[in-house]
């Protein structure tokens, strides 16, 4: 069982100096929010003349938006599937890097007073579940999860997105969900987590990529630069994220 | 009935103008749709059985809190409109507050309410084992929720403009003031009730946000059109064009159909005598 | 058995206060000008208005009385009411509009309909049975609005100008049927109006309401005869001088003085008729004439061969001359004029 304790993941490192300027507007997975945020942060603090601006949504939309033509610099997807939708549409100007890494676990109420141990404690009709939709990658992840574990469950609700998941369990509405274990950390003393074991686990890839349109290429590959840095990779581990 | 010849309205050619840009503005975007709409794969979209279910669900739960917005919400309107009592400007507000509330926060708030851990929801949830979030007749209830004002400031109005001397007249004929609403009252705002129920019915039927929110998004429970619709968009966005097309073609049909035979006069009479 | 009410009423500014009585078959006209309160005082009656203090009762029934916390409604007391647009329900036919009633008093359907049609029949609309109000004329709708009354057996019928609706030609044929109808019924009339020609034609007794207060009540021709308040005096067109008698003059409360015969003393009313007051360009020192008063004409009307000079002064007057008169004396608005008249020719009676 996994508790967490304190809200915000955060590191006091400084990173290597480096010039950008001019607005970065960056479409990222919902699940990035806590993350993202601060590292926007912190390349704004690197990097005065710069301003970043974030649109947190499901990949999938993003994905979308991006096609019909939102004007994003950069984009970071949840999963590789939708990476993929956006460069096999060819709207990507630099190959997609992975830049973290996501496991998936079980967001409880805190205390767990259901007594969750594992996935097939989900599988009981009395307790009310909450997953993300099919159509978006935690939802298809969460599929995953069950296919392996041979579980069969009856989820009460399908999100449209993760956070979706992580409120309407936090809000007391739901017993149970399966979100990223990043999601399980940002929530603190408002939720509890069960972690899945790694032979039924999923790891998700998160892809981050330029855009074809984007406006400030320049600005947005330092971005990118900046992410991978060892920065924003602490900033990345501290909120849950794994190595890529 | 003839003809006059004075029957044809000329509009000034600047108002007309602007009719036109308000038109266009309506018609683009359903044109848009009809252009991007991938006809050949239509019908299989349209047959699949999540989408057939997500409509039968967005009828019956948009009927359904019509039905409700009516049986609950004459009743207001009819107090607000007739029974002066200190207050009655705010209690106004706060029948209509849903329209200026963003639905995402009306659900939460139903969630407040309602919800298992919500004001009144825990003893739902409690005493008679009774939960709405994640069922359908918490659809029914979000619905409802947003649906009601529209009906309510319809009939209020009508109420307001309604000449009180004929209830007057019942009540000296010896009619109790039951018998003169439903045989005098009704009949007599029946355009306008009519209208606030199509309106209110619409509102239901294209609600998104407090549904989503409140009552979630399950397939045949829960998932009405606008959610199958968005969350279509997220992967198959051909297929969330065939479902907004069939939301719209049977919104229309209701819409046109309706129009004359019941937002007009409600009696026609059989000739005009003038002695 | 009879409808008694003795109310007093606050309408915004005006304080209504008012005793009445009316027997059974009788039909009472309250006669007075608008505003009197007369439409709301029959409202009272009809249980439309709460009273502020006092009592109505109909047959016995106490139907409004604050005191007791007694309030009968409208649809519980044994009245009709026709009101002056008639307020016939568009969305029936006549025949549901005069069935209406009896079905609101649970009548089943079909007794309703007969009963219906009975006095459909009874009042020449039977043609028009099936057909909405709005295809009637005045006369016919307010002969629909009469039976719709009517029909529920009341035994007080309440009417609030019933003929003020209508235009002056068909007036007097639809005031002739009302007379014809309304003296059917043997329940107990109340008629507002302020037509006096209604009153003539329809009413047994009259009272006279203004400002308020019923300042008259009996026959038309008693009332007419010793006019008590200026309404009235302007109805039948003569002068009428308030005072108090003491040595055979009336001083009014301006400080006139009216020279009169044989009279009580007394508060007392004059009745001083426009024809019979002449009037001088200049005072004349010696004459039968008792009285003179000097006043400024204020108009002059012709009606005719005859004209109509208002005076204005500490008497006001109205005096009638001939038109020649008038073009010899050369009178014009603005000029100063003595009007006198005879003792013998002044009625007096005590207020």
């Amino acid at each position: 069982m996994l508790s967490v304790v304190g809200a915000s993941c955060g590191s006091d490192e400084k990173g290597a100096a480096a010039t950008s300027t001019g607005d970065v507007t960056v479409f990222a997975a919902a699940s990035l929010t806590a993350a993202f945020t601060e590292i926007g942060d912190a390349f704004m603090a690197a990097n005065p003349d710069a301003k970043v601006t974030f649109n947190f949504a499901a990949s999938s939309e993003l994905v979308t938006q991006i096609g019909e033509g939102a004007p994003a610099d950069v984009f970071a997807s949840a999963d590789m599937g939708n990476m993929r939708k956006l460069t096999d549409a060819g709207n990507n100007a630099t190959a997609p890097q992975v830049f973290a890494t996501n496991s998936l676990a079980i967001i409880v109420n805190p205390g767990n007073p259901k007594g969750i141990v594992g996935v097939a404690d989900l599988a009981d009709e009395n307790l009310i579940l909450v997953v993300c939709a099919p159509e978006v990658p935690c939802g298809k992840y969460a599929a995953q999860i069950f296919e392996s574990a041979g579980v069969t469950v009856t989820p009460k609700s399908l999100e449209e997105n993760v956070k979706a998941v992580v409120s309407k369990v936090t809000l007391g509405e739901a017993d149970a969900g399966i979100v990223y274990t990043t999601d399980v950390k940002a929530a603190g003393a408002k939720a509890a987590g069960v972690e899945i074991p790694a032979d039924i686990n999923v790891v998700a890839e998160y892809p981050i990529a330029v855009t074809k349109e984007a406006a400030n290429v320049r600005g947005a590959q330092a971005f990118i630069d900046f992410v991978n840095g060892a920065q924003a990779q602490k900033i990345l581990a501290s909120c849950g994220f794994l190595a890529p | 009935m003839s003809r006059g010849r004075g029957s044809r309205v000329r509009l000034p050619a600047p108002v007309l103008g602007l009719a036109v840009v308000a038109l266009l503005f309506f018609a683009l975007p359903l044109i848009g749709l009809l252009w991007r709409a991938p006809w050949s794969n239509a019908w299989g979209y349209l047959t699949e059985g999540d989408a057939r279910a997500a409509l039968r669900l967005s009828l019956i739960c948009s009927l359904w809190a019509t039905l409700l917005s009516v049986v609950f919400g004459v009743p207001l309107a009819w107090l607000l409109a007739r029974v002066e009592f200190p207050g009655r400007g705010a209690v106004r507000a706060l029948c209509t507050l849903s329209m200026v509330l963003p639905p995402v926060v009306g659900g939460v708030a139903l969630f407040f309410a309602l919800g298992r851990r919500g004001l009144v929801g825990q003893y739902l949830d409690r005493w008679f084992d009774v939960r709405l979030p994640f069922t359908t007749a918490g659809v029914v209830v979000a619905q409802t929720f947003v649906a009601m004002p529209f009906l309510i400031i319809t009939v209020e109005a009508a109420l307001r403009q309604l000449d009180q001397r004929v209830e007057d007249a019942s009540r000296t004929l010896g009619a109790s003031p039951w018998y003169t609403f439903r045989r005098v009252t009704l009949p007599a705002i029946r355009p306008a009730l009519v209208a606030g129920a199509v309106l209110a019915w619409a509102r239901a039927l294209g609600e998104f946000g407090a549904t989503i929110t409140f009552a979630g998004n399950f397939p045949g429970t829960t998932q009405t059109m606008p959610l199958a619709v968005y969350l279509a968009l997220e992967s198959n966005p051909e297929q969330a064009i065939v479902l907004a097309l069939l939301l719209i073609a049977i919104s229309f049909a209701v819409l046109v159909g309706l129009r004359d035979r019941w937002f007009g006069r409600s009696d026609r009479s059989s000739t005009t005598v003038l002695a | 058995m009879t409808l008694s009410a003795s109310l007093s009423l606050q309408l915004g500014t005006l304080d209504l206060q008012a005793d009445l009585e009316v027997e059974p078959g009788e039909l009472l006209a309250l006669l007075g000008p608008n505003g009197a309160g007369k439409s709301s005082l029959l409202r009272c009656l009809g249980g439309l208005e709460p009273i502020v203090a006092g009592r109505i009762v109909i047959d016995d029934l106490v139907v409004d009385e604050p005191s007791t916390d007694t309030f009968v409604e409208p649809e519980n007391r044994p009245i009709g009411f026709v009101f002056q647009n008639y307020l016939l329900f568009e969305n029936m036919t006549v025949l549901e509009n005069v069935a209406y009633g009896l079905r609101a008093r649970k009548t089943p359907k079909a007794d309703a309909r007969r009963t219906a049609r009975q006095w459909i029949e009874r009042v020449g609309l039977s043609e028009y049975a099936d057909q909405r109000p709005r295809s009637l004329s005045g006369g016919q709708a307010q002969r629909a609005a009469l039976a719709r009354a009517l029909a529920t057996n009341p035994r007080v019928l309440l009417l609030d100008e019933p003929l003020a609706a209508l235009d002056a030609g068909t007036r007097s044929s639809v005031r002739r049927d009302l007379r014809r109808h309304l003296a059917t019924f043997d329940g107990m009339r109340v008629l507002v109006t302020h037509d006096p020609v209604d009153a003539y034609a329809l009413a047994d007794r009259v009272a006279i309401l203004d400002a308020g207060r019923i300042v008259q009540v009996g026959t038309l021709a008693e009332v007419t005869a010793h006019p008590r308040s200026r309404y009235v005096a302007d109805l039948v067109g003569v002068n009428l001088v308030n005072g108090v008698v003491a040595d055979g003059v009336l001083t009014t409360e301006a400080g006139a003085h009216v020279v009169i015969a044989d009279a009580q003393p007394g508060p007392s009313f004059a009745v001083i008729r426009p024809p019979s007051i002449s009037l001088v360009r200049e005072k004349v020192a010696r004459s039968s004439a008792r009285n003179t008063w000097v006043g400024t004409i204020a108009e002059v009307d012709r009606l005719g061969d005859r004209v109509r000079v208002g005076i204005e002064g500490q008497l006001p007057l109205t005096a009638e001359i001939t038109a020649a008169a008038l073009d010899v004396l050369q009178l014009q608005p603005g000029d100063e004029i003595h009007a006198s008249v005879k003792a013998t020719d002044i009625e007096v009676y005590p207020a």
